[in-house]
């Protein structure tokens, strides 16, 4: 784990609204894993006071990207970002997805930004052997960022570009016809979309890891302030930050879904 | 260039420590900040069971601040003297350890068996967190409890024993005097200062537990209001806390009549914040050729007659 000044090399957007970042960190390069996040300093100064987390989106020699959307403060000022520009990062944080094991068919599940750990993850998976089917929800096709992924489909909610409904609802209807065994989901989206992931992955008995989001102050684990409920276990809450932001589908329960 | 205190019989090496509940147990973040450099770390509050805290979401970033409703999550003391204390008995800084609790016997019981162990040089207790619905609130926001809590306490420890003051009371410099009088060697100034986050489009506040514990930059004027009552008021040491982000922002706490500082929410954006207010300290100092940054402590240059303080003292 490194607090860094680093130097961006290039902002540009990639679908509508959704931008992708790239700076230079060979110590980040070299050793963040797939599903592992870093907590951006947008700018010194108090507003916004706290650093903004985000997924590890791939990672090149020595550069490394993120993904985002612009949202809010945060995200408006980094894509205004130019190259030269130094941002100060804190990483590379939190579990990373599980991309060894026995399994050999992976199935990537995307909502949203929730493609953002999918490029490195797809990346490791492959030199893994494993085989692999991404599926990507996004509300409509010209928010789609499928850039560094191979054999996609695709779902949108206005059915401006492939299957027309969730992506979930896709990926249910693509492997009811096409069956892939010894099958490992690996899920990244809005909170109800990785809980009809959840419970899909428990009906067909698929093992499931996902990726959650949340608020966080710190991403380091010292402020408690990004908990999410275990199914069990001896305290109530797991952190997010240093416990996931990867949990195994069968071990948390998601609220607000 | 003489950087360090004495509280009771504890010698700090310099006048910066880390907040508690803003550098979890110090084990958290030992790949990054060299503790050594601190005057010591306050751990987050413990209670003798574990806390599981209050549901999420628990913070919410407000303009140049922070909203939190942790809930005095921790993990309890036992685990705490098992699993944390061994760690922090290797560090080269003081180790204070803060206590919650919600009855008065709890903090006592917490107390007792911290004061069996080797390695804590002392104690803060803490009063005055606002999130916790049984507790914090009310024994912070009552003054003979909170002399009373002080003086069951003092008759177990012949360690420091700082009261960390709540700031959501109409006047703090009250407490301070109840609480020296029952026998603490020090306050900290100030916990959180309640606050509420609203999001307009879903009608709903931002933290689970609707009012929070607001901190960071936004309240460094009400603290340092704080401090400065405080310190007009008992001639006690003070530990100044609230939105100090660096060396400056230290500085005007010690000039105030703190004798020390806790940074708490910086630690967020970035773990080494008390280090660097530590060395800037130092070199402040310096600059001004002072031989001890004690030398600072309340020489604010005001006119002590203004003071608002008057219309209660
Ligand atoms: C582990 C982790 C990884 C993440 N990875 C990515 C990523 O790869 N790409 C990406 O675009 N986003 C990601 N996010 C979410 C991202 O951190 C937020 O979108 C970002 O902090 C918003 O900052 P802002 O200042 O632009 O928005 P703010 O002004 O802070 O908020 C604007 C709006 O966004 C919502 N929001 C803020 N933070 C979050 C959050 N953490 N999750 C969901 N909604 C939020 C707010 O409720 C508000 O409605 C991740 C979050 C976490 C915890
Ligand atoms: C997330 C969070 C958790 C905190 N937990 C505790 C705690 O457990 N015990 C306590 O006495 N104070 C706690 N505090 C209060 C801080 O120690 C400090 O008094 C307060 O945040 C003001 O300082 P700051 O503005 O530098 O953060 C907490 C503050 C925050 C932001
Ligand atoms: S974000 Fe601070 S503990 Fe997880």
């Amino acid at each position: 784990m490194i607090i860094r000044d680093v130097e961006v090399r290039n902002v540009q957007e990639v679908a509508r609204g959704i931008f992708v970042l790239s700076f230079v960190s060979l110590e980040l390069s070299g050793s963040t894993l797939p599903g592992q996040f870093i907590n951006v300093l947008v700018q010194k100064g108090h507003e916004p006071l706290l650093r903004r987390p985000f997924s590890v989106y791939r990672v090149e020699e020595e550069t490394v990207e993120i993904i985002f959307n612009v949202v809010g403060k945060g995200t408006v000022l980094l894509a205004a970002k130019k190259r030269g520009d130094i941002i100060n990062i804190l990483g590379p944080l939190g579990i990373p997805f599980g991309t060894g094991g026995s399994f050999r068919n992976a199935i990537l599940i995307a909502g949203g930004l929730g493609i953002a750990p999918m490029p490195i993850l797809a990346e490791h998976l492959r030199k893994n052997g494993k085989h692999i089917e991404v599926f990507a929800g996004a509300r409509s096709g010209d928010q789609l960022a499928l850039d560094h992924l191979e054999n996609t489909h695709i779902a949108t909610d206005d059915g401006s570009r492939g299957y027309h409904g969730t992506v979930v609802a896709l990926a249910e209807q693509y492997l009811r016809e096409h069956p892939l065994s010894e099958a490992k989901i690996f899920a990244c989206g809005p909170i109800r979309m990785l809980a009809a992931v959840s419970a899909y992955a428990e009906s067909v008995t698929i093992p499931c890891e996902l990726s959650l989001e949340g608020e966080m102050a710190c991403g380091i684990g010292i402020c408690q302030g990004c908990p999410v409920e275990r199914l069990d276990g001896a305290t109530r809450y797991a952190l997010v930050c240093t416990e996931g932001p990867t949990f195994d589908s069968t071990t948390i329960i998601l609220r607000g879904a | 260039m003489k950087t360090g205190f004495v509280l009771r019989n504890v010698e700090f090496k310099n006048r910066v420590l880390v907040a508690s509940g803003t550098f979890g147990y110090g084990d958290e973040t030992r790949d990054l900040v060299d503790v050594a450099k601190l005057g010591g770390i306050v751990t987050k509050s413990l209670s003798w069971k574990p806390r599981d805290g209050n549901p999420p979401p628990r913070i919410a970033e407000t303009p140049s601040g922070m909203l939190n409703s942790i809930g005095l999550a921790n993990i309890g003391v036992h685990a705490f003297i098992e699993k944390k204390l061994p760690y922090l008995r290797t560090l080269d800084t003081r180790i204070i350890v803060n206590i919650a609790a919600s009855s008065v016997q709890e903090y006592c019981d917490v107390l007792a068996l911290l004061e069996s162990q080797n390695g804590i040089h002392g104690f803060e207790i803490n009063v005055s967190c606002p999130n916790v619905k049984e507790g914090g609130l009310s024994f912070g926001t009552n003054c003979d409890l909170t002399a009373e809590i002080t003086s069951r306490l003092r008759a177990l420890t012949d360690k420091p024993l700082i009261i960390k003051l709540t700031p959501n009371v109409t006047h703090i410099g009250q407490f301070a005097v109840a609480v020296k009088e029952a026998g603490a060697d020090a306050v900290s100034v100030i916990n959180t200062v309640i606050g509420m986050a609203v999001n307009a489009k879903t009608r709903k506040p931002k933290i689970s537990t609707v009012t929070g514990g607001l901190s960071g930059p936004a309240i460094k004027p009400i603290a340092l209001a704080k401090v400065y009552e405080v310190a007009q008021s008992v001639d006690i040491p003070i530990f100044g806390i609230g939105g100090i982000t660096n060396a400056e922002d230290a500085i005007e706490f010690l000039l105030v009549g703190a004798s020390a500082v806790q940074v708490g929410t910086a630690n967020f954006i970035d773990p080494r914040t008390g280090v660097s207010v530590a060395e800037g300290i130092e070199s402040f100092a310096r600059d001004q050729a002072l031989g001890d940054v004690g030398d600072l402590v309340g020489t604010l240059k005001a006119k002590k007659d203004m003071s608002v303080l008057q219309s209660w003292l």
